[in-house]
C-alpha cells in the first residue's frame, strides 16, 4: 500500500510540474511575437511615443519572469487579463462557453464512450470474423475523414434532407434541458463518430493484447467456464488499458471540439480560441491553450493514476 | 525470418544478378502479385493523385484563381462541379487544391522525419543526459494538444506557407522521435554497432551506416501515417480559415468557402472533403499491407 502511495504521489507531481512548464510554454510562445503586443495593438500607427505608453499599461517594460509570475497567479486567481480585441476581461469571455463546451464534450463522451468500449470488446471476442471486419473498416474509414466532413455529411442527411434537427447549434444559457440537448445532439453525433474510431481501435487491440497472455490461455484449459475466464480473469488486468484508452480519447475531444463548434456555430471555447487567433487577441488564446491543455494533462493523469491504483500487483509488493 | 515453400520456390526461380542480387524489378512485381487487393487499391488511388498533382494544368479548364462565371453555376455544361460564391470553376479549383494541399502535407512531413528521425537516432546511440534531455523536453512539448500548439503557435507567426509547414514539422517531429529512439534503441544495442563504436567510428557515421538501414520498415510505415495525420490537420487548419490564404485552392478551405451550399442540399461542398478522406483512406491502405508484409505475417 505504501509503495501505491508513493507512485501515485510522484504521478500527480510529476503531472503539475508538466502543467507548469506548460504554462511556460504558452506565455513564451507570446514572447517570440516579431516586435511585441504592443506594436501589434497599434498596427499602422506605432509611432514610438505611442508603442512605449501602450508597453506601459499593459506593464511589458517589466521583465520576462515578472510578467509571468503575474501571469500565473492571476490564471490561478481567475483573472485571466483583458481581452485586446473587446477590452473586456477575458474571464466574462470565457465561462458561459467554457460551460457550453464542457456540456457538448460530456454529451459526446456519454454516447461514445459505451458504444466504442462494447463494440471495441465485441469486435476483440470474434475476432477476424464478419463483426470484427465490419468495426475496423468502420474505424479506418472514420479516422481518415476530417471531422467537418462527418459535420457536413449528417447535416446534408438529418437537417437538410430529414429536416429532424437544426444544422446551426446556437444554444444559450436561458433554454431548457431539452432544448438544449436537441441542439446539442448534432455536434455531439459527430464527434462521437471520430473519438469512437480511435477508442474501439485501441479497446480491440488492448483486449486481444490480454487474451493472448498465457495465464488466460491457462484458465481456459483449466476447463473454466468463458464468462468466469472473462469476469475474473480478464476484467481485473483489463481495467488499466480500458480507463487508458477512454482518458487518451477524451483528449480527441478537445481537438474535435474546436472544428466542429466552428461547423456548428456552436457558442463554445473552441469557436472563441480560432476567432481570437484571426483577430491575433492575444490573451485570449493563451487562456483558452491553458484551458485546454490542462484538461488534456489532468485526462492523462487520471488515467495513469487509475491504472497504477487498479494495478494488482502493485497492491501486493514483494 | 519464417519463410513458407512457395515463397523459397520463387525466390530460386527468379532471375538472379552477377552480384547475387535479385533484380528490382522481378522484386516489385513479385511484391504486387503477392499484395492483397485492399493494398493494390490504395495504390492505384495514390497514383491517380499523383498523375492529378503532374498535370494539373492541364486537367483543369480554368485557372486556379480565375473568375470565369456567375456565382453558384449548377453542376454540368461548361463548369463540371458547377462555381463558388467568387464564380470559380470548382472543379478546377480541386484539380489545382491537390497541389498545395499535398505538396504542404509532403513538405511539414519530410521536416518532420529530419528533425524526429535524426534526433530520435542520436539520442538512441549517444543515450545518457543527451538521451534524457531530449526525451523530457518531447514529453512535455506532447503534453500540449497537437492543434491547440498549432494554433497559438499560427497566431503568433501568422500564417504563410513557410510558418505552416515549420510549425507543423516541428510539432510533428515529436512523434517521430518517439517512435525512432524506441526503434533504434533496439538496434543499437546490438554486437555490430558495439564493433563500429570500438572501430572508432563517429557518431554520424554510426547512425547512417548502421542504424538507418536497420529501422527504415518502421520510419516508413511511420511517415505514411504521419502524412495523414498532418494532412488532416493542415485540412482542419484551412477549413477554420488558419491555413493556405485565399486566392490559393485548398481543400479544407473549399468546404468552408462553400458551406452554406449545402443548406440547399446541394453536395459540392462535400466533394474537396471526399478528396480528402480518398486519399487518406488510400494512404492508411499501403501502410498497413506494409507493416504486414514488413512484419512476415503476409500470409
Amino acid at each position: 500500500m505504501n509503495q501505491l502511495l508513493i507512485t501515485v504521489a510522484r504521478r500527480l507531481g510529476l503531472g503539475l510540474f508538466t502543467l507548469v512548464v506548460i504554462s511556460l510554454v504558452i506565455f513564451m510562445a507570446v514572447e517570440m511575437l516579431p516586435g511585441d503586443i504592443a506594436t501589434e495593438i497599434l498596427g499602422q500607427m506605432a509611432t514610438p511615443d505611442a508603442v512605449a505608453a501602450i508597453r506601459q499599461e499593459l506593464g511589458l517594460d517589466q521583465p520576462v519572469l515578472y510578467r509571468y509570475v503575474e501571469w500565473l497567479t492571476g490564471l490561478l486567481t481567475g483573472d485571466f487579463g483583458q481581452s485586446l480585441a473587446t477590452d473586456q476581461p477575458v474571464l466574462g469571455l470565457i465561462d458561459d462557453r467554457l460551460i457550453n463546451t464542457l456540456y457538448l464534450a460530456g454529451t459526446a463522451a456519454v454516447l461514445s464512450v459505451p458504444l466504442a468500449l462494447g463494440l471495441g470488446i465485441l469486435a476483440a471476442l470474434y475476432r477476424n470474423t464478419v463483426i470484427d471486419r465490419a468495426v475496423s473498416m468502420f474505424t479506418l474509414s472514420a479516422i481518415s475523414m476530417p471531422e467537418f466532413f462527418i459535420a457536413y455529411v449528417l447535416i446534408m442527411f438529418i437537417s437538410v434532407q430529414l429536416g429532424w434537427l437544426p444544422s446551426l447549434s446556437k444554444v444559450d444559457a436561458d433554454q431548457s434541458f431539452f432544448e438544449r440537448l436537441q441542439l446539442t445532439i448534432l455536434p455531439a453525433i459527430t464527434l462521437t463518430f471520430v473519438t469512437c474510431a480511435h477508442m474501439m481501435r485501441m479497446t480491440r487491440a488492448a483486449i486481444i493484447n490480454l487474451l493472448s497472455s498465457p495465464y488466460i490461455e491457462m484458465a481456459y484449459l483449466k476447463g473454466l467456464a468463458p464468462w468466469r475466464v472473462i469476469v475474473h480473469h480478464t476484467l481485473p488486468n483489463a481495467w488499466a488499458p480500458i480507463v487508458n484508452v477512454i482518458a487518451m480519447n477524451l483528449g480527441y475531444l478537445i481537438t474535435g471540439v474546436v472544428v466542429v463548434e466552428v461547423v456548428f456555430v456552436y457558442p463554445g471555447l473552441g469557436q472563441l480560441m480560432v476567432d481570437s487567433v484571426s483577430k491575433r487577441d492575444l490573451p485570449v488564446v493563451q487562456a483558452a491553450s491553458m484551458i485546454f491543455a490542462t484538461a488534456y494533462i489532468l485526462l492523462n493523469l487520471i488515467a495513469d493514476v487509475v491504472s497504477i491504483v487498479s494495478n494488482p500487483r502493485l497492491l501486493h509488493p514483494k | 525470418m519464417m519463410m513458407t515453400k512457395a515463397h523459397s520456390i520463387e525466390c530460386r526461380e527468379a532471375p538472379v544478378n552477377p552480384d547475387g542480387q535479385v533484380s528490382l524489378w522481378r522484386k516489385v512485381m513479385r511484391g504486387l502479385a503477392e499484395a492483397p487487393p485492399t493494398g493494390l487499391l490504395g495504390l492505384v488511388v495514390l497514383f491517380a493523385y499523383l498523375f492529378v498533382i503532374i498535370f494539373a494544368p492541364w486537367l483543369a479548364p480554368f485557372g486556379e484563381a480565375a473568375v470565369v462565371s456567375d456565382v453558384y453555376e449548377p453542376w454540368g455544361g461548361q463548369y463540371l462541379l458547377g462555381t463558388d460564391s467568387l464564380g470559380r470553376d470548382i472543379y478546377s479549383r480541386i484539380i489545382y487544391a491537390a497541389r498545395n494541399t499535398v505538396g504542404i502535407t509532403l513538405l511539414s512531413t519530410v521536416l518532420a522525419f529530419v528533425i524526429g528521425a535524426g534526433l530520435g537516432m542520436i539520442a538512441a546511440v549517444m543515450g545518457g543526459w543527451t538521451d534524457q534531455v531530449l526525451s523530457r523536453l518531447v514529453d512535455m512539448l506532447m503534453a500540449i494538444p497537437l492543434l491547440i500548439f498549432a494554433l497559438l503557435l499560427l497566431m503568433v507567426f501568422g500564417s504563410s506557407v513557410t510558418a505552416l509547414v515549420l510549425i507543423l514539422g516541428c510539432l510533428e517531429s515529436t512523434r517521430v522521435f518517439r517512435l525512432t529512439r524506441a526503434v533504434a534503441m533496439n538496434v543499437s544495442v546490438m554486437d555490430y554497432v558495439e564493433a563500429a563504436r570500438l572501430r572508432g567510428e563517429n557518431l554520424f557515421w554510426i547512425v547512417r551506416r548502421e542504424i538507418l538501414p536497420n529501422i527504415l520498415a518502421p520510419l516508413f510505415a511511420e511517415f505514411g501515417l504521419r502524412f495523414c495525420f498532418i494532412f488532416l490537420l493542415i485540412s482542419s487548419l484551412s477549413f477554420l480559415g488558419l491555413g493556405l490564404h485565399p486566392p490559393t485552392a485548398d481543400w479544407g478551405a473549399m468546404v468552408r468557402e462553400n458551406a452554406m451550399l449545402i443548406t440547399f442540399g446541394r453536395m459540392t461542398p462535400l466533394l474537396p472533403a471526399v478528396a480528402i478522406a480518398v486519399l487518406t483512406i488510400a494512404v492508411n491502405l499501403v501502410v498497413d499491407w506494409f507493416t504486414h508484409k514488413a512484419s512476415g505475417l503476409s500470409k
